[in-house]
């Protein structure tokens, strides 16, 4: 593998170094981070499995993808963001306040519409704010989106009066209804077999918008100005890119993902309270650079961003269904990240700790040219 | 009437004063080359003309008109193309990407006109070929030698019929092959009518492909001559500062 500074070479290097990079989609798929967090988790689920056969009900699958689409689903926002070498502290306390004032709405009796686009439009302007200091104004993604995390929530608490919020008048039951909702239904009678999971809602609207991402990064413009951008953000503006309203697009939709999240929640849970997403932050960067994002920016991916929120998910619910106690997930997780990070990591010639595992494993082929 | 036509451009940065009021004319189907010794302004007068930042002052006109260009595509729509002295490149994408950035080729439509990735792989193979490079552009920009990415950000160029090319040091870090590749395309370039500004630290380079050579030293233009009425000796001596003025 060649490092990557610019140096002399004749023509016969040249040839040479086309050669080495010829590499079998075997070799792509194990120098993929997303790749090895799969299997990670397949080895996991595996082994809860052997001691805890109740792991493997479909009423158990049904909750695990439930409990980690809310963070699936911002992961994909703040792959977005970090994609862009940025950060996005404020997603949890953006939760609380979209929650806070959808509730507030319902409360009054406003149709659920009405109440859900006003928690959105509260979500958006949050981010709204976060892109265009960070993108126009040049601050710095760690500060605004800090700030932002105390702003949102507080505003959050004041708006609730610190007060839960569950009477939600005529539209109520609607509510509950999205966030409640199942497919299949597995109810008594239906065309399902009982051992296919219902999903809920959460878990769909993942799938859904993991498959826009996915797309947007694959065959859209906008998906590869992104990578550009955290690639070499001053080789994206000189080539013509619109970096600052890509940036600010893309703290937008990580507020939007977060927005969307607090409001499955709240319909599950048929209540709002000022302190739903609280350190949730944390977990959704986790889930995101356990999926392969990589902070400095220029790599991410929407299947990395999913996988990322299952393990942490999965691990957490092995650790319970084993009985430790739940003081030490802290500890789990953590050092899940690290590792992570860890094997991520680029080494000096260019190569992760996996692409060297990787070469171990399958030398790379030497194309005869 | 000139091409580009730079009048009294100054540029400076707080206390470093990078150009010192530069004039300099191009006419279509020349090449000029720009020399100079480490950190005389040559850079910088290229990322002024290619609308990267705005001069201190002085004006700029493109066939005989005044622009002001506010951002690089503003220059890019006026005709300008530039290979930029760091090469401009995202390591993270792949040559072809590279190559389109900011202007992929697309098919489709409405809010489903997604990346024509055959067409632009295809189009950037064919000028790889073009540069005689063997450049392969679906391989990441990460992986590929300096001569490979100087292919990359030369065959950006080729992409649209510009007036005026740009080039920083387009030589710098290529084989002797490619070098005749590059000076042969400048060659056409000004045969087709395109006017050149070559920068480089190459003597034999300029003196082959140039039909004027200005000399920068200390942000002032010490010099402009053709190339025919003066020598690899003068120039030198211009560079260093050993001759004073021409
Ligand atoms: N963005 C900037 N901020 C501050 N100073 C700058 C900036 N860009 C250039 N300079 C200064 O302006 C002067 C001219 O730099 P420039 O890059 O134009 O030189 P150059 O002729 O291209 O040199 P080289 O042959 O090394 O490429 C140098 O003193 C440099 O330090
Ligand atoms: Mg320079």
């Amino acid at each position: 593998m060649q490092p990557d500074v610019p140096r002399t070479t004749d023509h016969a290097a040249i040839g040479d170094v086309a050669g080495i990079e010829e590499r079998t989609l075997l070799q792509k798929m194990l120098t993929s981070q997303p790749f090895w967090v799969t299997v990670a988790l397949i080895v996991v689920c595996l082994g809860i499995g052997f001691y805890q056969p109740a792991f493997f009900t479909a009423q158990n699958i049904a909750n695990i993808t439930r409990n980690f689409a809310i963070f699936g689903i911002m992961a994909l926002g703040m792959t977005c963001v970090i994609i862009t070498a940025g950060i996005d502290l404020s997603v949890g306390s953006i939760m609380g306040l979209v929650a806070i004032v959808a509730g507030i709405y319902l409360t009054a009796e406003y149709s659920w519409y009405v109440s859900f686009a006003l928690g959105m439009l509260a979500g958006l302007a949050c981010g709204a704010v976060n892109g265009f200091l960070i993108a126009y104004v040049g601050l710095s993604p760690f500060v605004v989106t800090l700030g932002m995390m105390s702003i949102a929530r507080s505003l959050a608490v004041v708006i609730s009066g610190n007060q839960m919020l569950y009477q939600f008048g005529p539209d109520a039951p609607i509510v509950k209804a999205i966030g409640q909702a199942k497919f299949p239904p597995n109810v008594e009678g239906d065309m399902w077999p009982d051992w296919i999971p219902a999903f809920s809602s959460h878990f769909w609207v993942m799938v859904f918008m993991a498959l826009i991402v996915g797309y947007v990064f694959k065959y859209k413009a906008w998906g590869k100005h992104l990578f550009a951008i955290g690639g070499n953000e001053q080789a994206a503006r000189l080539t013509g890119v619109n970096v600052k309203l890509i940036k600010f697009q893309a703290y937008v939709f990580s507020a939007f993902c977060a927005a969307v999240s607090s409001l499955l929640i709240l319909g599950y849970t048929g209540s709002a309270i000022n302190a739903l997403g609280q350190s949730y932050e944390l977990r959704v960067i986790a889930a995101t650079v356990i999926g392969g994002a990589n902070l400095l920016g220029g790599y991410g991916t929407a299947y990395g961003a999913i996988i990322g929120a299952a393990l942490l998910e999965v691990i957490r619910n092995a650790l319970l269904m084993a009985g430790i106690d739940s003081n030490w997930q802290g500890a789990f997780v953590g050092i899940f990240i690290i590792l992570a990070v860890f094997i991520g990591l680029q080494t000096e010639g260019g190569r992760s700790y996996i692409a060297q595992l990787r070469d171990t494993i399958l030398p790379p082929r030497r194309k005869d040219r | 009437m000139s091409l580009l036509a730079l009048d009294r451009i100054t540029k400076s940065f707080g206390a470093i004063h990078a150009l010192q009021g530069v004039d300099l004319e191009i006419q279509p189907g020349e090449a000029v080359g720009l020399m100079g010794d480490n950190g005389a302004g040559k850079s910088t007068l290229v990322k002024i003309i290619a609308g990267n930042f705005p001069p201190t002052s002085g004006h700029i006109a493109v066939e005989g008109r005044e622009v002001v260009f506010d951002r690089p595509i503003d220059a890019r729509a006026a005709g300008i193309e530039v290979v930029y002295q760091d090469l401009a490149l995202a390591n993270n994408l792949t040559a072809a990407e590279n190559v389109f950035l900011g202007r992929e080729l697309k098919k489709g439509w409405g809010p489903f006109r997604t990346l024509d990735k055959e067409a632009m792989i295809e189009r950037s193979s064919e000028l790889f070929a073009e540069l005689k490079s063997e450049t392969r552009p679906r391989d990441l920009v990460q992986k590929m030698s300096g001569g490979q990415r100087q292919a990359v950000a030369i065959a950006r160029t080729r992409l649209s019929d510009p007036k005026l090319v740009l080039m920083d040091e387009p030589t710098a870090a290529i084989s002797v092959r490619q070098v005749a590749e590059v000076l042969n395309l400048i060659k056409r370039l000004k045969a087709t009518g395109h006017a050149v500004i070559l920068i480089s630290h190459r003597m034999p380079d300029v003196f082959e492909v140039c039909d004027r050579i200005a000399v920068l030293r200390r942000g002032t233009k010490v010099a402009d001559k053709a190339t025919r009425d003066t020598s690899p000796e003068e120039i030198t001596g211009l560079i260093t500062g050993a001759i004073h003025a021409a």
